[in-house]
C-alpha cells in the first residue's frame, strides 16, 4: 500500500532532499555552535528526574537550532504548497500507519478488546478510507488508541529512568528510548526495502508533523519562562498520561496548603532550596493495572 | 517522534479556557454556588465554543478584547489566585501580600495573553463530557470532558474545581494529560531559587512587557 502512496512523490521529493541536504550542512556547523551556547543553571541535574540536564540542555539547543534551519522552512513550504485536504489526507495516512504498532501494543498490555480495535481501524481505514487518507474508522466509533512500546514497557513496570533529549526525536526518556528502538521495526515504514521511497516517506512524515505545530511553538515559546523545562516537564506529564490511558492516579502536592505557614517556620530553612529539589519526584509510572 | 500534535491540541484546549472566560455576549453561567461543577464546566464550555463562533475579532486573538473579557467573565469561574499558589508552590510561603498579588496578577497576564493567540485555531469544535464522579460531600472534583473536532483526534480537556463559598471555581486545567499548574512548578522553583520571589516577578514582568511590545511592533 505505502507503494501506491509514495509512487507520486519522489519528483517532488527530489527538490525537498537537495534542500535538506543543504541546510542540514549549514544545521551542522550550528550543532558546534549552539551546544557550546546552551545556558545550562548551575543546579542542572538536581531534578532527580533530569540527572543529564546539562547534556540535555545543549542537545536541546541543537535541536532547536536544527529546527530553525531546516525543518521549520520545510513546513512552511509545505503548508504553503499543499492544499489542507492534502495535507490532512497525508496526516491521516501516517497515523495509520501506526495502527500495527497499537494493535500489538495493546494486546502486550493485555488489552485485547482494544488491539482488536486498532485492527478494525487499520483494515478499514486502509480499505475503505484510501490508505488511511480519510479516518472512517473514527466516524464508526471505532475510537484511536495511542500506544507505543514505551508505554507497553511502563505497564509491564519499568520506571522511566532519566529524562532523555534525542537529537533529532526529541524529549524522551531512557525507557521510552529503548521503547523507540523496537517501534522502529514496528513501523511500517521500515518495511519499505527501497531506501529512497522510504527516507521520502520518514522526510514527508516529519515535515507534516512539524507543519502541525508551527502556531503552536510560538505560543509554548511565549508561555514559558524557560522553553526546556517547560517542554521537558509536559513530556512527562503527557507520557504519564499516556501510559495510564488519560486517567492518572493523582499525585500529593506538598504545598497544596490553605493554612500560612508560621514566620518561624519559614526562617528555619537554610536558604532557597534547589530547583530539582523543590519538585515532588513522580513517582515511576506503575502499571496501569 | 515527540507527540507534536499534542502540541497543538494544547494550545486548542487552554485557548478553551480562556476563552470561556471571554465569552461576552453570553448569559452568566451559573451564578449560584449549588450548581454542580460538572455542569458548570459543560456550561462554560458551550458558552465558550458558541461564542467564538459569533465573535470574529474574538477569534483572530485580538489580545486586549480577550484581556478585558477574561477580568469580566472569566473572573468568577477561575481562581487564578489558588493556581498560582499551588504553581509556586514553596516560594509561596516566603511572599509577602503585596508579591503574592504581583505574582498572581503577572501569571494571570501571562496565561491570558500567551493563549489569547490561540483562539484563532477553535473552529467548529463540539465538548463532550466524561464520565464524572463526585459524591455529595466533595470540596474538590475533576470534571473531564473532550474536545472534539469535526476533524482529527479528540483533545483531553480536564479540569480542577474547588467549591467555595461562592461556588466551584477552577483552579487547574489538564490538556492531553499536561497540567498547567504542574508544568509552571519547576519553572517557578527555579526563578526563585536563583532570584528569590523578586525574581520569578521581575521574570514574568519582563515576559509580559516583551510579548506587549512584540504584538505593538
Amino acid at each position: 500500500m505505502t507503494g501506491a502512496m509514495s509512487a507520486r512523490w519522489p519528483r517532488e521529493a527530489t527538490s525537498m532532499r537537495w534542500l535538506r541536504r543543504v541546510s542540514g550542512v549549514a544545521a551542522l556547523v550550528l550543532l558546534a555552535f549552539l551546544a557550546g551556547c546552551a545556558t545550562v543553571p548551575p543546579n542542572a541535574g538536581q531534578d532527580p528526574r533530569d540527572p543529564l540536564e546539562s547534556f540535555n540542555r545543549h542537545m536541546f539547543e541543537f535541536n532547536e537550532g536544527l529546527d530553525k534551519v531546516v525543518l521549520k522552512p520545510l513546513a512552511q513550504v509545505y503548508g504553503a504548497v499543499l492544499p489542507v485536504p492534502v495535507q490532512e489526507c497525508l496526516s491521516n495516512g501516517f497515523s495509520n500507519l501506526r495502527e500495527p504498532s497499537n494493535a500489538l501494543n495493546n494486546l502486550l498490555q493485555g488489552k485485547g478488546g482494544e488491539s482488536v480495535s486498532d485492527v478494525c481501524r487499520f483494515a478499514v481505514n486502509t480499505t475503505v478510507g484510501l490508505l488511511g487518507c480519510f479516518d472512517v474508522a473514527s466516524r464508526m466509533g471505532l475510537e484511536k488508541h495511542r500506544e507505543d512500546f514505551g508505554q507497553t514497557l511502563a505497564v509491564w513496570g519499568v520506571g522511566n529512568g532519566p529524562f532523555l533529549v534525542l537529537p533529532l526525536f526529541g524529549p524522551s526518556t531512557i525507557r521510552d528510548t529503548a521503547g523507540l528502538g523496537v517501534e522502529s521495526v514496528l513501523d511500517v515504514n521500515f518495511w519499505i526495502n527501497n531506501v529512497s521511497v522510504r527516507n521520502t516517506i520518514f522526510g514527508v512524515r516529519t515535515v507534516s508533523f512539524r507543519h502541525e505545530l508551527l502556531q503552536a511553538d510560538d505560543l509554548i515559546s511565549e508561555a514559558a519562562l524557560d522553553k526546556y523545562t517547560f517542554i521537558r516537564d509536559g513530556y512527562l506529564q503527557r507520557r504519564r498520561n499516556l501510559v495510564y490511558d488519560g486517567n492518572p492516579p493523582r499525585e500529593k502536592d506538598p504545598y497544596d496548603e490553605e493554612e500560612e505557614p508560621t514566620a518561624d517556620e519559614g526562617k528555619g530553612r537554610p536558604g532557597p532550596p534547589a530547583a530539582g529539589s523543590d519538585v515532588n519526584p513522580p513517582s515511576a509510572p506503575k502499571p496501569a493495572q | 517522534m515527540f507527540d507534536l500534535k499534542m502540541i497543538k491540541s494544547v494550545v486548542i484546549g487552554v485557548a478553551l479556557l480562556a476563552a470561556g472566560a471571554a465569552s461576552s455576549q453570553a448569559p452568566a453561567v451559573a451564578k449560584s454556588a449549588s450548581v454542580a461543577p460538572d455542569v458548570l464546566v459543560r456550561d462554560l464550555s458551550n458558552e465558550v465554543l458558541a461564542t467564538i463562533k459569533a465573535d470574529k475579532a474574538l477569534a483572530s486573538g485580538d489580545v486586549n478584547r480577550v484581556q478585558k473579557l477574561v477580568d469580566e467573565k472569566v473572573l468568577p469561574y477561575v481562581d487564578f489566585g489558588k493556581m498560582t499558589r499551588l504553581a509556586v508552590g514553596r516560594g509561596w510561603r516566603q511572599a509577602t501580600p503585596e508579591q503574592r498579588a504581583a505574582l498572581t496578577r503577572e501569571f494571570r497576564t501571562l496565561l491570558v495573553r500567551t493563549y489569547s493567540g490561540a483562539l484563532s485555531q477553535v473552529k467548529d469544535h463540539k465538548v463532550e463530557m466524561g464520565p464524572f464522579r463526585a459524591q455529595p460531600g466533595d470540596m474538590d472534583v475533576l470534571v473531564r470532558t473532550n474536545v472534539v473536532p469535526s476533524r482529527g483526534d479528540k483533545i483531553q480537556l480536564d479540569y480542577r474545581l474547588e467549591k467555595q463559598d461562592a461556588g466551584w471555581k477552577i483552579y487547574d486545567v489538564n490538556v492531553l494529560g499536561v497540567w498547567l499548574v504542574e508544568n509552571y512548578k519547576t519553572q517557578f522553583a527555579g526563578e526563585v531559587s536563583a532570584g528569590g520571589v523578586d525574581g520569578l516577578i521581575k521574570s514574568l514582568t519582563d515576559r509580559n512587557r516583551q510579548l506587549a511590545d512584540a504584538k505593538k511592533a
